[in-house]
């Protein structure tokens, strides 16, 4: 007999090492499985974002050289310098000639029409001067017309909206807001940069752990039961555990990976998403220790997603009924993972912290804008790996079910 | 010289029954809930032996294989593989028994020559040995020549003799085969045949299901017609026989069991 007798130690190991090595040989020596899985996500984001931000920042910037067609009927005298220095052009036209440009602002060929009412300056000048019977009738009012499905349209608006609201306060302050140079918004940076990353951040990072541990684990346990390739591993010896664990553990090292290459796109691209960022928001606003905590929470969650996913894909027939059936599950992860973009902080009760994925995002979240505590991320990992581990125990049930590997 | 028979694998009264999906019931047009895919079977096999499983499509063959095998289990009944339990043992049970069946594939990425290592650390055979192993069966079966193409890119021959290999890493004491020469060309078929009897000459237990009666005759010592579950007779090929030829012979047991041949 050429079987080794070996202690129940030596051989538990090297069944699942094996299992292991074949896992992650199979991945690593498929150029295109790495490609997709691994350097895609990342790039994908990147470009993605990147297009989506300059996509934005088109919508609300026009030309630098564009001179917005403005017309005016009664334009006061003493307005024209503050206009002039808005870069606005007026032409001045008749009562007559207004429906034409109310016309030709609906088909986007002129951007702004102001209407003054008749005697404009005068009574402006009157309530000025403080005369009662001009204070008691109704205002002197102006009207804008514009369109606000044309960007130059909207931004020259906005800046005719701006000077007149600007010029009333001026010549008549009952009181100001906030006027003066000081900094009247008392977050500091990087506060604010945590808000802005922890409302964004963990919602995109629960989407990209489980869209990465889903392009793995279905392939691995559903594709080797529908090509038949599971049951010759399970007439040997091999433990069903220890297959279930080497599946686990290989497939979210690769998961993991793919993972953290979209956290990397979403960092570098967020510049160009946002269009700008408050400063100091970058990548180096965290310090070794929040990254360390992010990584293990991450992975933690990894597990968590691989266990689940692939009790589905144990399920499954084939590939593709372990994709629609994990549909659901993911739906669920996203809108747990949307909740966080409401969240100011992270959840102070730990009992929160006993329920998965909810307990991943919430200690995303508390990484992202400083307040988490070390006892909920303790909590959470605690509870994801226990949820882990019970994920293999009931796989491995199910690779010692007849029903599961033989189901037609 | 041949060495003296023992008996290695005792099968006594191996029971299956299977529940029918609805779909399952409209295929086999019954409206029964249940099938009994193997009722009380049993049988021996012994060393320098081949043992024949014979019936038709549907007999129960493949269940009864397959719960020899520790991929199934049996609803009552018990089998000893070389002095272990096949309910009670799967694992050591596993670990005397090579399975091949068309059912159980090879990943097409990998190698046969990976692939051989990888199922000799699933079975714990030392590194020299798995060496000394591979060496003799991938010259014995040519695959020297495609140890290192990938799986996918191999002919069905090729990948026949690579699963034949890999089934037999751990140098099992029993070899299990179901339908061997199903889906070969005939010059592998007389390849695998020829092997099997130089391992029944190395001392080995083969047990093979067929409904190929040529193949019961000319390779095996013993054998065991199983019709509807039942095992109908079960001797040495002489005694089933009984101065007919197999296939006369086996009809006139199915006709007795299971009515006139439709």
């Amino acid at each position: 007999m050429g079987i080794r007798k070996p202690t129940a130690n030596s051989k538990a190991q090297s069944g699942f090492m094996a299992v292991m090595k074949k896992e992650l040989k199979r991945f690593f020596t498929d150029r295109r499985m790495v490609l997709t899985t691994i350097l895609f996500p990342g790039l994908m984001i990147y470009l993605l974002y990147t297009v989506m931000g300059s996509a934005l920042s088109s919508f609300t910037t026009v030309d630098e050289g564009y001179v917005p067609q403005v017309y005016a009927v009664g334009l006061p005298g003493s307005l024209e310098p503050l206009t002039g220095s808005a870069g606005l052009e007026f032409q001045a036209i008749d009562e007559g000639q207004v429906d034409a440009i109310k016309e030709s602002i609906q088909n986007k060929e002129a951007d702004l029409l102001l209407v003054f009412s008749p005697g404009f300056a005068d009574l402006v000048a009157d309530r000025l001067a403080g005369k009662t019977d001009a204070l008691g009738t109704t205002p002197p009012s102006v009207e804008l017309y514009f369109n606000s499905t044309r960007t130059e349209s909207s931004n020259a608006y906005g800046t005719m909206a701006g000077i007149l609201g600007a010029y009333k306060d001026a010549s008549f302050p009952l009181f100001t807001v906030n006027a003066g140079d000081q900094t009247f918004d008392l977050a500091s940076e990087r506060d604010t940069a945590g808000f802005l990353f922890s409302s964004l951040l963990p919602m995109l990072m629960m989407l990209f752990l489980f869209s990465g541990s889903m392009a793995v684990a279905p392939e691995s346990i559903s594709g080797e039961k529908e090509r038949g390739t599971i049951a010759t591993m399970l007439v040997t010896p091999l433990k069903r555990w220890e297959l279930a664990l080497g599946k686990v553990v290989s497939i979210s090292c690769i998961a993991l990976l793919g993972g953290m290459s979209s956290f990397i796109g979403i960092m570098m691209s967020l510049p160009n998403l946002l269009g700008s960022l408050p400063e100091g928001a970058n990548a180096t606003l965290y310090s070794f220790g929040d990254y360390a905590l992010l990584l293990l929470v991450i992975l933690s969650t990894v597990l968590v997603f691989i266990g689940f996913i692939s009790i589905i894909s144990a399920w499954a027939k084939t590939v593709k009924e372990a994709g629609s059936l994990v549909m659901p599950l993911m739906i669920l992860v996203m809108l747990v993972g949307a909740m966080a973009m409401f969240s100011q902080s992270a959840q102070q009760g730990l009992l929160f912290y006993l329920i998965p994925v909810y307990n991943s995002v919430q200690c995303m979240v508390g990484i992202f804008s400083f307040t988490s505590a070390p006892l909920a991320v303790a909590v959470t990992i605690g509870v994801n790996l226990l949820v882990s581990a019970a994920c293999v125990f009931v796989l491995t049930k199910m690779l010692s079910s007849e029903k599961v590997i033989f189901a037609r | 010289m041949e060495k003296p028979q023992e008996e290695i694998l005792r099968a006594t009264g191996l029971s299956k029954t299977f529940r029918l999906s609805a779909k399952q019931q409209k295929i086999e047009r019954t409206k029964d809930r249940e099938r009994v895919a193997v009722d009380q079977l049993s049988f021996s096999a012994y060393s320098n032996e081949i043992y024949g499983l014979l019936g038709p499509n549907g007999a129960g063959k493949t269940t009864t294989l397959r719960m020899l095998a520790t991929l199934i289990k049996p609803d009552s009944g018990d089998a000893l593989v070389a002095g272990k339990s096949i309910v009670r043992e799967p694992e050591q049970v596993r670990a005397h028994i090579g399975f091949l069946t068309s059912e159980l594939k090879l990943e097409d990425f990998f190698t046969p020559n990976y692939l051989f290592d990888f199922f000799a650390s699933l079975h714990a055979v030392v590194p020299e040995r798995a060496a000394a192993q591979k060496k003799a069966l991938f010259e014995r079966f040519g695959i020297d020549e495609f140890a290192e193409v990938k799986v996918g890119n191999l002919s069905t021959g090729m990948k026949q003799k690579a699963s034949l290999v890999i089934s037999l890493v751990h140098d099992p004491d029993i070899i299990i085969f179901d339908e061997p020469t199903n889906g070969l060309d005939v010059i592998t078929a007389k390849v695998v045949t020829d092997y099997l009897y130089e391992l029944r000459g190395q001392g080995k237990t083969i047990i093979l299901s067929t409904h190929i009666f040529s193949l019961v005759e000319r390779l095996c010592d013993r054998v065991g017609i199983i019709i509807d579950g039942r095992m109908v007779a079960d001797g040495s090929l002489a005694a089933i026989c009984q101065g007919k030829c197999l296939e006369e012979r086996f009809f006139d047991l199915y006709v007795k069991e299971a009515g006139e041949v439709a």
